[in-house]
């Protein structure tokens, strides 16, 4: 039998090395944005625009045009492809009727803008603080839920608790994956976090319990089979008995979502690029982080890895 | 077994006709008119304002932090709104209450995002007031001794005298001296409440080509009116809406017939939007905009366009993958997979009644829709792999399906279950703030996830048991048709 538990502590480093650069990302944006990841207007509270114009133009032009009515640091960017002509613009929280007037000056002395192609978006400060709150609550009520269920699912299985805890790690490792992603694009691409943004992660939790729930299930029947085996040959079993069906499941939406990234609106494809990288680290860490983690709780290593750093240290 | 699988089978398929019946480009809707049961229902898709362009508006109560709001006063201000929003001439505009103090309007398809705004918001607040011997500028900002929300006390005695017709049409001097805002309150004669709702008409005077608004006082206020106007011969009268001032005419002679027409520099969408609001009465309670999202059409439609394409191109790619891969039984799931794409979008455009009567489809939801169905082969996978195990650990075919189909369940029922778990947790975040995206994303999933279970295994399961049946020895002989 192929030993595939016997290599846990390398599936924990390339874990580590997808989280590190993460996080460092993390900390350059808080240093930077003073948010670990770059919050869009629904959080925050401001106005964005979407403005296509008919004929190409600059983002100093665009610049000029929103200083002059004395915004310190409108953020342009251009959408789409240089032929677009499309361009976002983030600013303070604006009125309709002031954007309305910007936009008359934008039309005078840009050209023209097509405004079936446009967008606003204006949100209040107010509204933004409790989008937050909210969004803070929803992850941690899911977080939560998600966890009672696999512990209850569970119950019967000796040690019920460890396979909660693993499940509920290995998922935060997914979360953190997927921010880590998230800040690096928002440093790299000025990529924003938005209500759909933790409607992502939200759904990454579902399909990360959901696959680790196919995994566990396994180990949950072969335990009471195989009363002989060592504990680590148990869950190895389970795990290349389930392997192929646990990739092939997350195979079939994978390819919904490069279809989505691909061909679908542009709107949503951060939404959707954030969702599949959730989706393959959940695929990842159900079978290399959260299984092994049974593993290493069982055996008892924790305790050894630290005693024989110590003893390391000791030696040194 | 053969009999209740026949029965299913039958079942499935008057189902699945249905699905066709309701998914029709062309469906003409439900019109049964049978004695006493009437119903009339419209079938057809309900696009979000991401799909199909429009205006998204959340209005808030204008009140200090931590000052209640009345429950009535919002209730009233939410009617009014709808009623200013119905006059617009929008198609299907959505008013609805949000928590305590919120009202969220959705305006698909309207052109002047910035005027439908104000005509929502702007109070409306009409006042004739009295300006003295000072003319007002348009624009100016007034105070004025009528408090917001408290209705004028009715002073004058009812007559019935019927007045002659000398109508004078209030009119602008020509050479206004500009007077500095007046700190001073001015006096209030009569206010939008007095005026005859069905007297209000918009009209084009000959000379100048101007717009104005005729109105009638009631006959309540008509008296009230004559006397301060036989009284002030001279003076100027100002018009003001919500403390602004619009016009500021003199009063030539006495209107005794409680007829008269403002004036302003109203272009047709402005007028019309005046109109609106008087007709409809003012606001009990001011309102802010606190968010407000406007998509132009084109945008929406080439999202739709979009999100076809990738959707076909990524249900292709799902559909050969499980006809590839897991062979006979694959085509199987694939039958039971276009049976699950019909289901879905005949509830989006037919709802569950009586829970909901239909989907509105966003982009998000788009989204949501098509990885519910990357996810529905997910339980036919479990079930198919089982089957291959069971088959390869000796068992008979017969009985390979039967255990594939009961050992995947438990599998398949938990991983569903946390899905649906942080949908309702999404659903409900969606609701608390209007983020229909948020919402419309949890609702085809969690609708997705559930008929999935019963596509993926029911519908499945008899396709299978029917082919075995059927077709039981032609592929107990070749093994390569169920992929082992």
């Amino acid at each position: 039998m192929f030993d595939l538990i016997g290599k846990r502590y390398w599936y924990f480093l390339i874990s580590a090395l997808l989280i590190v650069p993460g996080l460092i990302a993390m900390i350059y944006s808080t240093v930077t944005y003073g948010t670990p990841v770059r919050l869009s207007i629904d959080f925050t509270g401001g106005s964005l625009m979407v403005i296509k114009f008919q004929q190409p133009t600059t983002e100093d032009a665009i610049r000029d045009v929103f200083m002059s009515y004395d915004f310190t640091n409108p953020v342009v960017q251009q959408l789409g492809r240089p032929e677009d002509n499309t361009w976002q613009v983030r600013i303070g929280f604006t009125d309709v009727e002031t954007v309305d007037e910007i936009k008359a000056s934008l039309a005078d002395q840009i050209g023209p803008i097509d405004e079936a192609s446009s967008s606003l978006s204006t949100v209040g400060p107010a509204v933004g603080h409790e989008v937050t709150r909210s969004a803070a609550v929803a992850v941690v009520i899911a977080s939560l839920l998600v966890g009672a269920f696999i512990i209850i699912t569970f119950r019967r299985v000796p040690n019920a608790f460890r396979y909660g805890v693993s499940a509920i790690s290995a998922m935060l490792h997914d979360i953190l994956v997927a921010l880590g992603f998230v800040s690096a694009m928002g440093i790299l691409f000025n990529w924003e976090v938005d209500a759909l943004f933790l409607t992502a992660i939200l759904t990454v939790i579902g399909f990360s319990v959901q696959d680790k729930i196919v995994v566990f299930d396994r180990i949950r029947e072969n335990t009471p089979k195989r009363r002989g085996e060592p504990y680590e040959t148990i869950v190895n079993r389970s795990i290349l008995e389930v392997i192929h069906r646990s990739l092939t499941t997350q195979l079939n939406a994978m390819f919904v979502m490069i279809a989505i990234l691909l061909f679908g609106g542009a709107s949503i494809k951060q939404f959707i690029a954030v969702m599949l990288i959730g989706m393959v680290t959940a695929t990842y860490s159900s079978i290399f982080n959260a299984v092994p983690l049974l593993v290493v709780w069982e055996k008892g290593e924790v305790g050894q890895f630290f005693r024989r750093v110590r003893g390391r240290e000791a030696a040194a | 077994m053969r009999d209740k699988n026949l029965g299913l089978l039958i079942g499935v398929i008057i189902l699945a006709a249905a699905a066709i019946w309701v998914d029709l480009p062309s469906n003409p809707g439900l019109h049964i008119h049978l004695g006493p049961i009437n119903i009339d229902r419209d079938i057809r898709i309900h696009q979000g304002l991401d799909l199909q362009g429009g205006l998204q508006v959340l209005l808030e109560a204008d009140v200090a932090e931590g000052e209640a709001v009345e429950r009535d006063a919002m209730d009233t201000a939410k009617v009014i709104i709808g009623s200013r929003v119905d006059a617009l001439g929008v198609t299907e505009p959505l008013v609805q209450s949000q928590g305590e103090r919120r009202i969220i309007v959705e305006l698909p398809g309207v052109q002047d995002p910035e005027l439908a705004i104000s005509t929502i918001r702007e109070t409306g607040l009409l006042e004739f007031v009295d300006a003295g011997n000072t003319f007002l500028e348009p624009g100016t900002v007034v105070r004025t001794d009528f408090g917001g929300t408290v209705a004028p006390t009715e002073e004058v005695a009812p007559t019935s005298e019927i007045t002659e017709t000398t109508t004078v049409t209030p009119t602008v001097p020509a050479s206004p001296a500009p007077s500095p805002t007046p700190e001073r309150v001015l006096p209030t004669v009569v206010t939008g409440r007095d005026l005859n709702r069905g007297g209000l008409s918009i009209g084009r005077k000959e000379t100048t080509g101007e717009l104005y608004i005729a109105f009638e006082l009631t006959s309540e206020a008509a008296p009230k009116f004559a006397d301060f106007t036989s009284k002030n011969v001279g003076s100027y009268l100002a018009i003001a809406l919500d403390k602004e001032i619009i016009s500021c005419p003199v009063i030539k002679s006495a209107i005794t017939e409680g007829k008269g027409v403002i004036e302003g520099k109203f272009t047709l969408e402005e007028a019309r939007s005046l109109l609106v609001q008087l007709q409809y009465g003012a606001l009990p309670i001011p309102l802010r905009v606190e968010t407000t999202r406007t998509i132009g059409p084109t945008l929406g439609q080439d999202s739709v366009r979009k999100s076809v394409t990738a959707g076909a191109i990524g249900l292709s790619v799902v559909f050969l993958f499980m006809l590839i891969y897991y062979r006979f039984p694959g085509l199987l799931a694939d039958l039971a997979l276009a049976i699950y794409a019909l289901l879905n979008f005949a509830i989006y455009k037919f709802g569950l009644p009586p829970l909901f009567n239909y989907v509105t489809l966003t982009l998000p939801g788009i989204a949501g829709f098509l990885l519910s169905t990357g996810m529905a082969v997910d339980a036919n996978i479990l079930i198919f792999e089982r089957m291959k195990e069971e088959l390869r650990a000796g068992r008979s075919l017969g009985a390979a399906i039967e255990a594939g189909f009961s050992r995947a369940w438990t599998s398949i029922r938990d991983s569903n279950i946390s899905t649906i778990i942080t949908c309702a947790i999404l659903f409900y975040f969606g609701s608390t703030f209007g983020a229909s995206m948020v919402k419309g994303f949890a609702l085809t999933l969690i609708i997705g996830v559930s008929i999935s279970m019963f596509t993926a295994v029911t519908i499945t399961r008899t396709f299978v048991r029917f082919a075995f049946d059927a077709f039981g020895d032609t592929l107990r002989d070749k093994k390569w048709l169920l992929g082992v």
